[in-house]
């Protein structure tokens, strides 16, 4: 394998620069400029995978997106990067890949036993094996398939490539910079439009770098860099290559994978790897060429095979033959422009026409070199197994139908044409509805439903001129209406070769008692045989057929199967193509690397993180934090090497016994201004508020339209028409979207403003017995007494310096106040509150010591208010108004709402006092009960009572006020516990709340 | 991503929305008699038709006016944006 097949010279590789690179660990040369694919064909590599189904050993096929076979695995800068097709990844210095899909190695694979044992693998072979019996799958079957499947494994490692998204606006964008792409996005661009043009590849210019075509009075490849780099110097023009376009979503967004450093071999700093780009765009131009299409024949997936425009693109971009003794095997003129090229470089190629007697332009001029060329002739099978050796050739009759003369003649590859299939995945995604052009046989965009126009062969139009001539004339049209500007070119003239018409012939009937697999499907190891299995088993619409035998699936979207699979239904039915139809393309079009769908919302990225402005203080004094919606909150203060329960328990402590400070900045805050604020109030909540005197603030729990329970909080009248709201930290936003919503939509006629005011202010929860004399020497000049502040009262203060509100409101169930300052000084409010309240022993407190605290007071919190409850669940009935309406109240006379039994939250105690019982266990009457064991209820939120030093958790169960006192069980099947428990009152502490009017 | 043209800030992006429902919905009037079966309809059925339909939005990442929206349900085309007090 050490032949040379890289020419003396041509192709637009750098050939000063060598590069080394690495294929299944054995070292090779290539050029600046070469893809991996082009490289190992310049060596004579040409076994680079296994196919999917039968371990068929599989080449290169295409050179670039429409390759199906040649994918393999990369690894760069120690990150492995699967599902990398070999003909778009361009060879960089120490490049490693390896093949995929084969195990032991891409040489002895020994999946390969899939081949003969083929029949037991038709179509829908899933389906139908491993069915039984059922304890094999997980054991057996799945692991195999597993290990057999697949092209590549993802790294379990975390990627540490970064990956970006970009947004944009544009007037039209252009997908594609071949001809058509060219000629529209100049002349757009000549219009003032703003242009982005996109190609998939590294090279601008599509056919145009490949065909021997003259444009004005230059070459096409000379024509399309003048214009691509004059389209670079323009403000107005966005010109990017190695960007695919993969899909067209609603309203004209269209996102786009940039590729920006997979070129290299490695990212380089402040560098993405790769850029999705999000485009809404005022008009869409699709350019995105045409793929040639495979004629079927026997063995058809040997390497060595391979699209007669790739075997051109290799020798003219590359300078690398495909081999030395080329067959080409056309039904059109295209075969001829590479049997040509082989011509001019020495090679001698032999063409089989399947047409009887073809006459053209360039079919002279390929007699003229002397080529040879048999007439309705076909391929009937390549022989080889890791490589074509030769072939056997037939003679075909005028109906097509049978072959004669077979012989052998010997090759090394062969490059097969069987006409074009404009690539229109985009046009269908935007919701075009194609349509079946003749004269092709391929489907062609139609009608568009969304601003999108199709040109060149994408659309069906094969010359150059008339390509040209419509996309200068449809890009200066489309660009006019959106600039109001006309800035007309004139369009160049063409000299191009007229091509003959092609033979609508697409499948080699088998010989006489031969089975040869002739493939319809490359990259899934779909087979003739395997569609007409499907038919005979009943399927019938095109898009049963694809899934049962996985036609046209997976990365390669069909690019080279679809029509001749379409071709086969059609034929077998007796029916013609465009009855059969064709099946819905989706995006992506080609495959998207899921960092790049992600971007660089990964990990704390994902979500933005909310920290208070006494988050330093806390981090300074061994705060072990927890996520709190976006917030991090302190959830305990360790102490040498106490634990979450230590520490928990001791700061609860504290604040029952002395005083504690907790960072409460994370509340929700919403300030209500308006003359009818108290009115809004009153229909928010469930409780009476129109007469709540200014200074003091009053508990309200406010309903959804359903009658379940949305959030609860405290509300402070500041001054006459101005209220201040708390809600949850999780409930926050919600609350405010509905309060915008009554007032917007429902009572526009209430003159009330909301905002929210949860950034600008920092507060600090003082709870506990001692909490009043901490209070009083923060604002020494204020009458912070029980009568002159107290509970539910506000009064605004002094800090040292700075603006204080003071709330004296308590969740802890102590005497408690809550402080608030601007955000900006909440670090400094803290500092003080430690340093003064230092005498009478204060600690901070995080939310698990909050958590114990109002557990055992029985204040039901979120995990109670679950979005499940109703008021009266939680025994809030005494807040719910008999007089006023509000939102939610009509729900409340529900019969299921006042259902005697209805579920209540109670308190629970296990009998032995010392085992904890795990939130979410159900409290059932018998723990020995048959299976399905009745639920009474579930325990919503348990703690360890520092008041009596035992477990205690609050429980949300049938009956709840009748249940109390009675023995039942907490099961918890997932910690596999069983404890006996009582029900006792939610109120375990001081229950009827003296403390917090001390 | 569909490009709603919020009718105080001009297009933008769906991620800067949220959906709301059915616009055409009256909520009943408060201190009103309602049966059951009205009070039901109001809070839990919703018509899902297939074509045309007016329906809520928030432009919360923007102005947090709520908005109403004309929109094909089938082919996501938006005939119409409306400011909350304004009617077809």
């Amino acid at each position: 394998m050490s032949e040379n097949f890289r020419l003396d010279k041509g192709g637009l590789i750098n050939r000063d620069k060598k590069l080394s690179f690495k294929f299944n660990g054995k070292k090779y040369f290539g050029y600046e400029g070469d893809t991996l694919a082009s490289a190992l064909i310049a060596n004579g590599v040409h076994l680079v995978g296994r196919s999917f189904k039968y371990h068929r050993p599989r080449g290169f096929f295409g050179a670039g997106v429409d390759e199906p076979y040649a994918i393999v695995q990369m690894n760069r800068n120690n990150e492995v990067d699967p599902n990398v097709r070999a003909t778009e990844q361009e060879l960089f210095e120490g490049l490693e890949a390896k093949s995929v899909n084969c195990w032991p190695n891409v040489d002895f694979d020994i999946g390969a036993i899939n081949n003969f044992l083929g029949k037991f693998f038709p179509a829908g072979f899933y389906y139908k094996t491993f069915m039984w019996p059922k304890s094999f799958w997980y054991k057996l079957y799945e692991p195999i398939i597993r290990k057999a499947a697949g092209f590549g494994a993802a790294s379990i490692k975390h990627d540490k490539e970064k990956y970006e998204h970009k947004y944009e606006y544009c007037d039209l964008l252009i997908t594609g910079s071949g001809p058509s792409g060219l000629a529209s996005a100049y002349a757009a661009a000549q219009n003032g439009a703003k242009v982005i043009l996109a190609e998939d590849k590294s090279r601008f210019g599509g056919s145009l770098l490949t065909s021997e075509v003259t444009i004005g009075n230059q070459s096409g490849k000379e024509w399309a860099e003048k214009i691509i780099s004059e389209l670079k110097l323009m403000p107005n023009v966005v010109v990017k290559n190695r960007s695919q376009v993969f899909g067209y979503y609603d309203h004209n967004m269209l996102v786009m994978s940039e590729r920006v450093s997979d070129h290299l071999p490695k990212t380089e700093k402040y560098i993405p790897k790769q850029r999705l780009w999000y485009i809404r765009a005022k008009e869409v131009i699709i350019s995105s060429g045409s793929i040639e299409r495979p004629i079927v024949f026997g063995n058809n997936d040997t390497p060595g095979v391979m699209l007669s425009s790739a075997a051109k693109e290799y020798l003219k971009i590359y300078g690398v033959l495909v081999g030395k003794k080329p067959l080409i095997f056309t039904n059109n003129d295209s075969g001829y422009e590479t049997a040509i090229e082989f011509k001019k470089n020495g090679i001698d190629p032999i063409v089989l026409d399947t047409r009887r007697d073809p006459n053209s332009e360039i079919i002279k001029e390929a007699k003229d070199l002397n080529i040879s060329i048999k007439s309705s002739y076909v391929v009937v099978a390549a022989k080889g197994y890791k490589k074509v050796n030769s072939a056997d050739i037939a003679k075909i009759s005028d109906d097509k139908k049978n072959i004669s003369n077979i012989e052998n003649i010997k090759c090394d590859c062969i490059c097969v044409s069987g006409f074009w299939t404009p690539t229109i995945h985009l046009a269908s995604q935007s919701g075009n509805k194609t349509k079946f052009n003749e004269k092709i046989d391929s489907f062609i965009p139609s009608q568009p439903k969304q601003k999108e126009t199709t040109l060149g062969s994408a659309s069906g139009i094969f010359t150059l001129e008339e390509t040209l001539k419509t996309s200068f004339e449809k890009g200066n049209e489309l660009s006019k209406q959106i600039t109001n500007k006309e800035n007309k070119v004139s369009i160049p003239t063409v000299v191009e070769k007229k091509s003959s018409n092609h033979d609508k012939f697409w499948c080699v009937p088998l010989p006489e008692g031969k089975n040869y697999k002739r493939f319809l499907d490359f990259q899934n190891d779909v087979a003739v045989s395997d569609i007409q299995l499907a038919l005979r088993e009943g399927y019938r619409s095109i898009e049963h057929v694809k899934r049962y035998t996985t036609l046209g699936m997976a990365t390669d979207q069909g690019r080279t199967s679809n029509l001749n699979g379409l071709q086969l239904v059609s034929d077998i039915e007796n029916k013609v193509v465009p009855q059969v139809g064709h099946t819905t393309f989706r995006p992506p079009y080609s495959p998207v690397s899921i960092g790049a769908i992600v971007g660089r919302e990964i990990g704390k990225h994902s979500k933005p993180t909310r920290k208070s402005p006494m988050h330093y203080w806390h981090e300074k004094n061994n705060a072990v934090f927890v996520d709190a919606g976006v917030w991090l909150r302190p959830r305990y203060y360790k102490r040498g090497n106490e634990n979450l329960f230590e520490a928990s328990k001791r700061e609860a402590k504290n604040v029952r016994q002395n005083v504690g400070v907790c960072d409460v900045t994370t509340l929700g805050k919403i300030d209500i201004k308006g003359p009818d604020s108290a009115e809004f109030l009153n229909r928010v909540y469930t409780n009476a508020w129109l007469k709540l005197p200014v200074g003091k603030a009053r508990y309200g729990v406010m309903l959804r339209e359903d009658g379940i329970v949305m959030d609860d909080g405290t509300t402070t009248r500041i001054s006459e028409n101005h209220y201040h709201m708390t809600t949850t930290t999780a409930q926050a936003a919600n609350v405010l979207s509905h309060l915008e919503y009554y007032l917007q939509l429902v009572w526009p006629e209430l003159n009330v403003n909301v905002v929210s005011s949860t950034e600008q202010w920092a507060g600090a929860a003082i709870a506990g017995p001692k909490s009043r004399y901490v209070l009083q020497k923060l604002f020494p000049d204020l009458n912070v007494s029980n009568e002159g502040l107290p509970f539910m009262g506000y009064m605004e203060g002094n800090l040292f310096g700075v603006n204080a509100k003071i709330y004296r409101i308590s969740f802890s169930g102590e005497l408690a106040y809550e402080v608030n300052v601007e955000s900006d000084n909440g670090n400094y409010m803290w500092e003080k509150i430690m340093e003064i309240g230092k005498e009478f022993n204060i600690q901070p407190y995080g939310t698990e010591a909050l958590s114990t605290l109002r557990i055992e007071m029985g204040h039901v919190a979120g995990s109670e208010l679950d979005g499940r409850t109703i008021p009266y669940d939680n025994s809030l009935d005494g807040l719910v108004s008999k007089k006023k309406d509000f939102i939610g109240k009509r729900s409340l006379s529900k019969a299921a709402y006042i259902a005697s039994d209805r579920q209540k939250v109670v308190g629970v105690i296990p009998l032995d006092k010392k085992t904890s019982i795990p939130e979410g266990s159900y409290i059932v009457k018998d723990a020995k009960a048959k299976l399905p064991n009745p639920k009474l209820g579930h325990v919503s939120a348990s703690c360890w009572s520092v008041e009596y030093d035992n477990p205690f958790s609050l429980a949300i169960i049938k009956d709840g006020k009748n249940m109390i006192g009675q023995k039942l069980f907490a099961l918890s099947p997932l910690k596999n516990k069983t404890i006996p428990v009582e029900i006792v009152s939610s109120h375990y502490v001081d229950p009827k709340g003296e403390r917090v009017r001390s | 991503m569909l490009h709603i043209k919020c009718p105080h800030c001009g297009l933008r992006s769906q991620n800067e929305f949220s959906y709301g429902g059915d616009a055409t919905i009256k909520r009943p009037e408060l201190n009103k008699e309602v049966s059951d079966q009205d009070w039901d309809n109001f809070v839990y059925l919703r018509k899902s038709p297939r074509g045309k339909h007016l329906e809520l939005w928030q432009h919360i990442s923007g102005c947090r006016q709520w908005i109403k929206v004309e929109r094909d349900t089938l082919t996501h085309e938006i005939f119409k944006t409306l400011k909350a007090n304004e009617e077809l």
